[in-house]
């Protein structure tokens, strides 16, 4: 029912009766946005896929890791460590509708990071996770 | 006809939401018909409060627990699940409308959870504890897990399975 609700509304989206368009942005343009913001920070020497990756899978505050929800495989299924929710691939290639709204990526980046690090993730650590899950393949 | 009827009621929700309104929805006051009533639904709604969790349904808390969770959700249950200003509002107004109007006690302090409400204790009291513990409940508050169409906003007792 849910699902059907949905699409009724992606319908009415698509004739472009709402302001929410389904995709507003690629993932490649907002790596690029982050990028720019990136740029104004001293030092920076570009993004490292390398870097996402072991940032992603690394265990910081509260035991927590990005994978303890996202998995250690991006291209999979993951599940809310409290409520056991599944959550939907987080990588591009298993799941177009990632990092296609700016706004969405900014929002689950800010509580994201705060709940596995007590703070914000920098620029430069978003652009790597972004680099890093863009080479997952499927 | 079942079908007809169910997509009627649907085209009805997508007009509704078209003119930016909520629908309203009755009340049994009657205990036994809390897992039947029809779902209510709004968009931002089902986006934002079903992403960790199955987005409850607003008849299950009365309107000052939702205004007290809506007012904290930068620190909600142990999560950050903060909201911009015009988004919190949109969903504040939908499950205000929606809340559970039947008497309850007023509390100093609104309830924050379903689970800890009187009518779910009663609901659930043949729940064994060792049902409540297993690994694949884990929490109360994972209502998926035993009725298998709380997505849909479906608790009816007759999709209630309860892992083994
Ligand atoms: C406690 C569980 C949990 C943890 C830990 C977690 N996430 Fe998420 N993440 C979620 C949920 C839930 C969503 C939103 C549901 C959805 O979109 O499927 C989400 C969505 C996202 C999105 C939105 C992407 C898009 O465009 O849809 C990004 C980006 C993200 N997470 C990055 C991270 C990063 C980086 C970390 C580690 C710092 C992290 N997450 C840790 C649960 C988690
Ligand atoms: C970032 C993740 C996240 C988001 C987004 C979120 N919640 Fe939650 N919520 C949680 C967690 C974690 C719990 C605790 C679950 C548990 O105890 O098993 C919870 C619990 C709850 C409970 C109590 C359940 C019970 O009866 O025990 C309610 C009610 C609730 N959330 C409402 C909301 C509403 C309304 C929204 C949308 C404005 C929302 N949540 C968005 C993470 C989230
Ligand atoms: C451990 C399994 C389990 C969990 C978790 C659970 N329930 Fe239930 N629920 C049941 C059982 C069993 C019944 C009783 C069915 C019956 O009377 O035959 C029930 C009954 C109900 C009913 C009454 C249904 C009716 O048709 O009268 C409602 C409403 C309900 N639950 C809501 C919830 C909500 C909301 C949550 C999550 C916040 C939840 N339940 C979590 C097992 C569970």
């Amino acid at each position: 029912m849910l699902r059907a609700f949905f699409a009724s509304g992606l319908v009415v989206a698509a004739v472009g009766l709402t302001a929410n368009p389904a995709f507003a942005e690629t993932p490649v343009e907002v790596l690029a946005a982050l990028k720019a913001e990136a740029s104004g920070t001293p030092g920076f020497q570009g993004f490292s896929a390398e870097h996402g990756e072991s940032f992603f899978k690394t265990k910081h505050s509260h035991n927590l890791s990005c994978s303890t929800c996202h998995t250690d495989n991006p291209a999979a299924q993951g599940k809310h460590s409290e409520t056991d929710k599944l959550i939907k691939p987080l990588a591009p290639a298993a799941n177009e509708e990632r990092f296609t709204d700016m706004k969405k990526v900014a929002k689950w980046f800010k509580r994201n990071c705060n709940d596995v690090l007590d703070r914000e993730c920098t620029p430069q650590e978003k652009g790597d996770v972004l680099s890093y899950l863009l080479t997952v393949k499927k | 006809m079942l079908l007809k009827v169910k997509n009627l009621t649907r085209m009805f929700a997508v007009v509704v939401l078209i003119m930016g309104a909520t629908m309203p929805v009755a009340h049994a006051d009657d205990d036994e018909d809390e897992g039947r009533q029809p779902a209510v639904s709004n968009a931002k709604w089902v986006s934002e409060c079903g992403a960790c969790h199955v987005a409850y349904p607003p008849r299950y808390l009365p309107a000052e627990s939702w205004r007290a969770i809506m007012s904290g959700l930068d620190k909600h249950f142990g999560s950050n699940a903060g909201l911009d200003a015009a988004s919190a509002n949109e969903i504040t107004a939908f499950l205000e409308k929606n809340a559970d109007t039947r008497k309850h006690e007023t509390l100093a302090k609104p309830l924050l959870r379903i689970t800890e409400t009187r009518w779910f204790k009663s609901e659930h009291r043949e729940v064994a504890a060792h049902n409540w513990k297993n690994p694949k409940v884990k929490s109360r508050a994972n209502c998926g897990a035993c009725h298998t169409k709380a997505e849909s906003g479906d608790f009816n007792e007759d999709n209630v399975k309860i892992p083994k």
